[in-house]
Formats: C-alpha cells, structure tokens, sequence
C-alpha cells in the first residue's frame, strides 16, 4: 500500500464535516477525470465549428475550417490519456472492446471513440487534405515527402473528379460527424447523469449542458488558436472571421448559461431532500469554483464582453483583444465547469450528511504534474500536425486558386 | 415437583425465547446442504439475503472487526465491507451520525455522565446503531455500470466482483447509492461485501453474523425455505434503505428509523 | 423496314456504349477502395482479437467470467463457526446456550478459531483477560437498546475482572439483580433527573421475580388505564404526604380533572411516565 496514498486519506479524513459513509473518505475519480471531458468537449465543440462552415456554409470561418479540424485532432489523440492513467488496471483497458456491457455508458467509450476517430474526423481530414496532400509531395523535402505519402495512403489521383468526389465526400462526413460529435461528448455528460445515486449529478440536463459547454468551449479554443498562431506566422488577422467567432461564443455562452441557469432554477425550486447539503457545497467548498469561476468569470463576463466588443463601434485592435480575453476566460471556466461537476459531485456524502475534502497531490500517477502534462501536450501535438498538414499553405503556394481566394 | 416436569417447563420457556429457536433453526440449513448429496454446491438450489434487527444492536463493532479478519480487508479507516452507524435524534430535531473507524472499535459515549443522557446542552430524543453492509440488489445499480462485466449477480443472490477482470474504473463506487464499495488499495479493483460467499457455499454463516452477540444480524435464504431469516420476513415489519433508488435491496431492516439514510 | 431495323439496332449499341462508357466513369474512386482496404484490414483484426482474447467462461452464465464465481469461494475461513467448537467441547457450549449468552458465538470472545479446529493441540484460540472485552458490550452507551445489562465501569467494581463474579459462558449475576436500572439505566437515569425520581419501580410495575431470571418470559406489567396515575394525580385523590421522604406539601403533586384532561387519550399517550414534563 502507498504510504503517501494513505497520508493523504488521513489529512482528508481530518477534514471531513458532519458524516460521510467510511468509504467515502477516498475520493475516487480524481483532476484527470475532469481533464477527460475538458478535452472531448473541445473536440466536439471544433468539430462543430467546422461543421458550420462546411454545412451551413458560414464563409466568414472558412480561415479555421482546417485548423478546428486539427485542433480536434490533437486533443482527440490525448483523451484516452488521461482515463488509461486514472484505471486501477490499465494494461486491462482492451477489456472494454472485448466484453462490453451494453447496459454501460463507459462501455460505449471504446466505440464511440473509435468511430469518432477512425470515421469521422481522420476521414474528414483525410478527404479533406488528399488532393493538396499529392500535390505537395511533388516539391516537399525528402522526410515530408515520405509522410505525406503514408498519410495519403500513396494516392495519385487529383483528376476534377476524385477532386469532387472528396468534396462530396467531406460534406457527407460532416454532416454525419455532427451527431457523432454530439454522441461523443453527450455520452460523457449521460456516465455523469444516469447515476442514479448521486444527486448532483443525475439530471436529464446532464448531457446537454456539456455539449453546450463543449461547444462553447471548443468556438473559443479555436478563436485562442487562430489568434496565437496568425501572430506567431506574422499574418494579418481576418477581422470578419474572429467577428464570426465571437458572435458564435456569445449565442453559444448565451444558451450555456440559460441551460446552467434552468437546473440551478429548477433545483431550487423542486427543493429535493439533497437540497441542503447541496447548498452547503455551492455556498462552501465550491463558492469560489462556481459562483466566481465558472459563472462570473467563466460565463458572465465573457458574454458582457463580447455583446460590448462585437456590437459596438470599437476600433479592431481593440475588439481583437477584449476577444482574447474573453475567449481565455471562457477556457478557464469551462475547466472549471467540469471540475465542479467531477470533484463537486464526491465532495458530498451520499447520506446527505457531511462533506469530504479533495487532496490534489503533486506528484503521482492522478497528480498535478501530469495533469499539466496532459493539458500541454496537445498544444504539442496541434503544433507538429500544423507541420505537417498545414493548414493555410494551399493559399500560398498552391498552383490552384484556393476556395478562400475564390470566396 | 418430579424433575422432568421442571425441566420440561424450562425448555418449553427456553422455546418461548426468540433467540434460542434462532440458534436451533440454525442447524437446520447446516442439515439441508449436507442433505443435498454433500459435495457439489449447486448454487441455483440457494438464494441468500440477510436481515438486520435494529433494535437488538448494541454497536459492539464486532461484525467489523471480523469481517476484516475473515475477508483480509486492509486495516485502515478507509476501507469497509461493513460498518456501524450511530444516529443520536435530539429534542431540536437535530441529528448527528457518527461511525468512528466504521465502528470497529465500538463508540466513544456521547457524553460524560451526566443524567439524563444529554449533549452539548441538548437533550436526546432517541439513538441507535445501524449496521449497514452492501444490500446486495435484486437491481444493481454497480453490475449495470460496469463497463467490462467484471461485477454480476451470482445466481444465488450474492453481488460479486471478479478481481482478475476489473480494470479498476471505479464507476460501480459511483454509482452505488449505499457506499458499499471501495477501491482494495493492494490490488487496484472493486471491492465490497460478499456475504462472505465462501463461507455460505460451505454452509458456514458470514462472519459478521457469526460473531454478532445479540444476533441483532440474521442471514438466510428467501423463498420457500426454513431458515431464521425467513421468519424473520414473515414475522417483522421490514423496510430497506433509500427504496426510492428501485435497487431493490436484499438485506432488510426492521425498526430503521426515518433519519436512517 | 430492314433499313428502319438496322437503324434501330445501331442506336440500341451506341445507347449501350454510352452507358458503359458513363458507368466506368462512376466508377468506384481510388481513394474509397484504399481506405476500404483498411477499414476492412481492421474489423477483421478486431474480430479476431475477439476470438483470441476473451477469457473463456465469459458468457456462459452471464455478462460475466463463469470462473469468477469459484474465485471467490476460494478464500480459507477464518472463523470455524460455534457448531465447530460444540464438536469438541459441548459442555461449554450446552451451558452457554442455556444462559443469557446464549446468543452469543464462542468466537465473538475468543476471535476466529478455525486455525485452533485444523491444530487444536497445537494452536489456541485467544483467552479475553481483564474487562475490557466485556466492557466493550457492556459498558453504558446511552444508544444501547433498552433493556441491555449495561454497567457504568468506574462504579461496577472498579478494577477488578468481571469472570471473578461472573462466569463468562453463564453470566447470571452472583446476586439477584437489585436494582432495576442494571438492566434499564436509560430509562433509570431519565427518571432520576425527573418529578417522578422518588418513585420505586415497583410503584407503577408488578415485577415478578422471574424477571430478573428470565425478562423476555416473564415481562412486568405496565398500567393500563388513567385511573392508575389519577390514584396520585386527579383532583381529590388521596395522595400520601410524603414519598421516600419529599414533603409533599412544599412540593405539591399535580392535579387534573381526571375526567376532561386529555380527552380520550392515557396519560402516557402524551406524558413520558419515565420523565413526566407538561410538555
């Protein structure tokens, strides 16, 4: 038994209030299980804003159309990370593709995930890239060359044809990829809602309220992104597309904080026997994650800012940067938002009598340290796949005049 | 009076004693297996569920203690197949619940000696133990969420986990309502009450049953079977905890008092 | 005729050419054959993994391992069980069945047994000393049920052992109980802080001796009815002057209106007879 393992319990145990079960005292789902919907919500939320460019035909975001694409990708490939360190056994982690029971949430994570991956987004970045992918092989070095032609499965054909069947192809994906990305997501959000015991936690809003936080999430991340990168290639920002962001955050935060507003409404005003313990949680040891975090800082005032900067006379530079700002906050309270559903929903005593205490460790298999880890590296992955899918070179050096160009 | 009429009275009063006929209808499940062509235990011949009397608990704390030793449950104030709970009900309407160390070591007293039995300045209205251990559901909630099949439902009633299998996802922990569970920290997979299955299926009784003093515990089968714990059905008015979940517990209370959670 | 036949024939083939000629344009794009290769390369991988990796009971009585149920019966016991322990020593245990602690297992004082059954000569299970395996049950707690013997430690015989009075498989105490509250402190303790203080319990029960042999078989009586607590509490009763030594004239008893008090209601409906507050 880890003796740090242990010291931590008691250092909880010492802070336990009123009563808890005696197997309570451990809290078991831990800052990796918050990490895990952090980042399947910014996939389904950069998909979905894809998706708006390509089937609803939003011009104005064409410029991130590939970009919200690889950001899904990067942080799809980093979501199993942080479930498979959380796992008591994960070299048993296969087992979910070899028995999994039907009658369980989590075991539809395995095929959710696949699908989503394997169908849907490297599908639709594949079909997506093929043609610009055989003819950057012509006049890429040796090592990109031989990547390029592994990620384009050895294709040749750039015929009009191929080139509009991919386009159909693209199209279809996308159009099938919106439920996909609901279902990705939204799953998450039922594991949380169809448990029946804890009530913070069970709710029917559960899974529509984390893909609306997702794709609040998922706008702004992608707003976070373009930004950084333009300025670090030394572009010129494309005003009509971060106004377009910005306006989609502001709809999206909009129905995320009615959505949050109604169960809060609704759960006053049932007044259920979890009532009060909830309410000491709320006003206790979640008042500064909620109450300013998530929804002052997280949801208020990104929304007051972007109504202010987007529909106003303001000088661009100055919207650019109240954007930023607020596209930081709204992260910073989406991460917020999960972890006051993942550790607020264990830091209450399933008797309704007492509360627990979550020790965050430092080190460890669930600690900080890989915990920033997890939520680093997808920048890290995002930056090597801009090298080798980027994003924004057909406009460039592409002999064929490139749909923004046309647009 | 002749001997054999005073010793005829005494056990007929011996019979007259709840208990007794307990502990001698007790013999009787040990007969039955042993009937059943002794080796080979069929488990779709048994379906077993357990009762718990309330107002017999004494909070001795021993049915924790032995539990731990049977089933080699670590040692630390973290890790219960079963516990006790103390629930003091004051005048004011408040209530406090304890369960130091699960209630292994028995309980501190509630107060010094003062008379009569207060508090902190508050009078008590009433207080009991409640033992409390995994309800073993008719309708699990922890064998539907588990995402690979590594907990089920035996097919003689007992809620069981398969530690080769489980990848330790704790969502069974989650979901179940009682706080039955926990993660064995030396193995990193689900762990709970079995019922101490590999006691019954030899026809030996749990160890928390076994040990308790008052029998305030009684174990037995459901269905058309003579065992203590049938009676107990017929004759008691039984409740079980938080029925509003649907688990539909097989370990049944009687006298659990409405603050019983 | 033959011209017009000849006309439509050639118009028949060149209809057929066009349509071959456009099929092969639609047919199926390079780029879907690879991917399909692929796609087809993993199902059948993960089918066979299937086959290859689930454990082999799984399924055969549930959405579980079959082999997971024998698993758990492995465990060795740890304690043997009372039936074990009458096997070699039934007059501790014929005597112990026929005394209050008849209730009570060999191994709940003397821990699990089953390595002494295996090696009796060698092993042997533990002897309790001192009182602290007695107090742990019988020290007062006041959520203890009613009626369970409880004893306050530092006023029962500080210090001594409790088998030096008391023989632990027959407990029946060396003397016959005197006082009622060894058994009923709760209720003894209540009543003592209460009016009703100077009152035996005898005063309200009849207790036959019996009780204190065997309670459950011979349960005193309770009062009945209202007129039993109107002898001191109605209005013109006849009340002593003075109970265990309260002068009733400085502290008066009481009265009602036997009749109108309380409707339809006994008294202890809503007066705690052990503890009696106009509440």
């Amino acid at each position: 038994m880890d003796p740090e393992h242990l010291a931590q319990l008691e250092a909880a145990l010492a802070q336990v209030s009123g009563f808890i079960y005696p197997n309570e005292v451990e809290l078991h789902w831990s800052i990796l299980i918050v990490i895990y919907p952090y980042l399947t919500g910014l996939v389904a939320g950069a998909f979905i804003l894809a998706s708006l460019e390509k089937v609803f035909n939003v011009k104005a975001l064409q410029p991130t159309y590939r970009l919200a694409l690889l950001t899904a990708l990067a942080f799809l490939i980093v979501a199993p990370m942080p479930l498979q360190a959380h796992l008591g056994h994960p070299e048993r982690a296969f087992e979910i593709f070899l028995t999994p029971n039907s009658a369980s949430a989590m075991a539809m994570f395995g095929f959710v995930y696949a699908w989503y991956l394997m169908v849907v987004l490297l599908m639709e970045i594949w079909f997506d890239y093929r043609a610009d992918l055989v003819r950057w092989r012509k006049n890429d070095k040796p090592v990109m060359k031989l990547v390029h032609w592994l990620i384009s499965l050895g294709s040749r054909d750039v015929s009009p044809a191929a080139v509009a069947f991919d386009k159909k192809a693209v199209q279809f994906i996308t159009i099938v990829g919106i439920p996909s990305a609901f279902l990705l997501h939204g799953y998450v959000g039922f594991i949380f809602g169809s448990v029946k015991a804890n009530p913070w936690w069970s709710s029917v809003l559960m899974p529509i309220v984390f893909l609306f936080s997702a794709i609040v999430s998922g706008i702004s991340m992608v707003l976070l992104i373009y930004y950084v990168t333009t300025l670090l290639r030394r572009k010129e920002l494309d005003m009509s597309c971060l106004n377009a962001l910005a306006s989609f955050l502001f709809y999206a935060l909009i129905i995320d904080l009615s959505l949050e507003a109604l169960d809060f409404i609704h759960r006053l005003y049932e007044s259920e026997e979890s009532i009060e313990i909830l309410e000491q949680l709320i006003f206790g040891k979640l008042f500064l994650s909620l109450t300013i975090v998530q929804i002052l800082l997280g949801t208020i005032v990104p929304i007051v800012f972007l109504a202010a900067a987007r529909f106003s006379e303001l000088p661009n530079e100055m919207k650019r940067m109240i954007y930023f700002i607020a596209a930081v906050l709204v992260q910073v309270g989406i991460f917020s938002t999960r972890w006051n559903v993942v550790i607020g929903g264990q830091l209450f005593s399933k008797s309704l009598r007492g509360l627990t205490a979550y020790k965050l460790e430092f080190g460890g298999q669930e600690g900080l340290l890989v915990a920033i880890g997890l939520l680093v590296l997808p920048f890290l992955i995002l930056a090597l796949l801009l090298k080798i899918l980027p994003p924004w070179k057909d406009a460039e050096t592409s002999p064929e005049p490139s749909e923004a160009q046309l647009t | 009076m002749p001997k054999t009429y005073e010793r005829r009275e005494f056990l007929a009063g011996l019979l007259n004693f709840p208990p007794a006929t307990m502990l001698l209808g007790l013999v009787g499940p040990v007969k039955l297996l042993a009937a059943d062509g002794g080796d080979e235990y069929d488990p779709t011949e048994h379906y077993y569920a357990m009762g718990i009397r309330v107002e017999e608990c004494i909070g001795c704390g021993k049915c924790v203690q032995a539990c731990k030793l049977e089933n080699d449950v670590p040692d630390e104030p973290f890790y219960f197949r079963t516990w006790v709970e103390r629930y003091i009900v004051y005048t004011d309407g408040d209530v406090q619940v304890d369960s130091p160390n699960g209630g292994m070591d028995g309980f501190p007293p509630v107060a010094d000696e003062t008379f009569p039995p207060v508090a902190a300045g508050k009078e008590i209205l009433r207080t009991f133990f409640v033992p409390k251990l995994c309800n073993h559901c008719d309708n699990p909630p922890c064998v539907q969420v588990c995402p690979v099949g590594a907990t089920f439902k035996s097919q003689d009633g007992v809620v069981l986990v398969d530690e080769d299998y489980c990848i330790g996802c704790r969502y069974c922990i989650q979901a179940c309502p009682y706080g039955a569970r926990f993660l064995d920290p030396r193995t990193h997979t689900a762990n709970k009450c079995t019922f101490c299955y590999h006691r019954i299926t030899k026809g030996l009784l749990p160890a928390c049953v076994e040990v308790c003093p008052t029998q305030a515990r009684v174990f037995g089968e459901i269905g058309d079977r003579s065992t203590p714990l049938n009676r107990m059905l017929r004759m008691s008015h039984l409740e079980v905890l938080k029925p509003h979940m649907n688990t539909d517990p097989k370990v049944y209370y009687t006298a659990l008092d409405g603050e019983v959670r | 005729m033959f011209r017009a036949l000849v006309e439509q024939i050639v118009a028949l083939r060149t209809r057929i050419r066009e349509r071959r000629v456009a099929s092969s344009r639609r047919k199926v794009p390079t780029q879907v054959i690879q991917l399909g290769v692929i796609f087809l390369a993993v199902g059948v991988g993960m089918f066979l993994m299937r086959q290859k990796f689930v454990p082999e009971t799984f399924g055969d009585l549930g959405h579980y391992r079959g082999a997971a149920v024998a698993a758990n019966a492995e465990l060795e016991p740890h304690y043997a069980g009372w039936q074990q322990c009458a096997m070699c020593h039934p007059d501790k245990v014929e005597t112990k069945n026929r005394s209050f602690h008849r209730t009570v297992s060999c191994e709940t004082c003397h821990g699990p047994a089953s390595d002494h059954t295996s090696n009796p000569m060698g092993l042997k299970p533990e002897l309790p000393t001192g009182r602290e395996p007695c107090l742990v049950c019988h020290s007062y707690l006041a959520s203890r049920p009613t009626g369970f013997p409880q004893v306050i430690e530092d006023r029962h015989n500080p210090v001594r052992a409790c088998t030096g009075c008391h023989d632990a498989h027959d407990p029946t105490p060396p003397e016959s109980i005197q006082e009622c509250s060894a058994c009923h402190n709760t209720i003894a303790r209540s009543k003592a802080v209460s009016p009703h203080a100077p009152l035996d319990c005898e005063a309200c029960h009849e207790v036959q001796p019996e009780h204190k042999v065997q309670p459950r078989a011979h349960v005193p009586k309770k009062p009945f009815e209202r007129a039993f607590c109107g002898t001191c509490h109605a209005k013109g009763a006849e009340a002593p002057e003075e109970i265990r030594g309260v002068d009733l004239t400085v502290y008066e008893i009481p009265r009602i209106d036997l009749v109108t008090h309380g409707g339809t209601f006994v008294c202890w409906q809503c007066h705690y007879q052990h503890s009696p507050e106009a509440r």
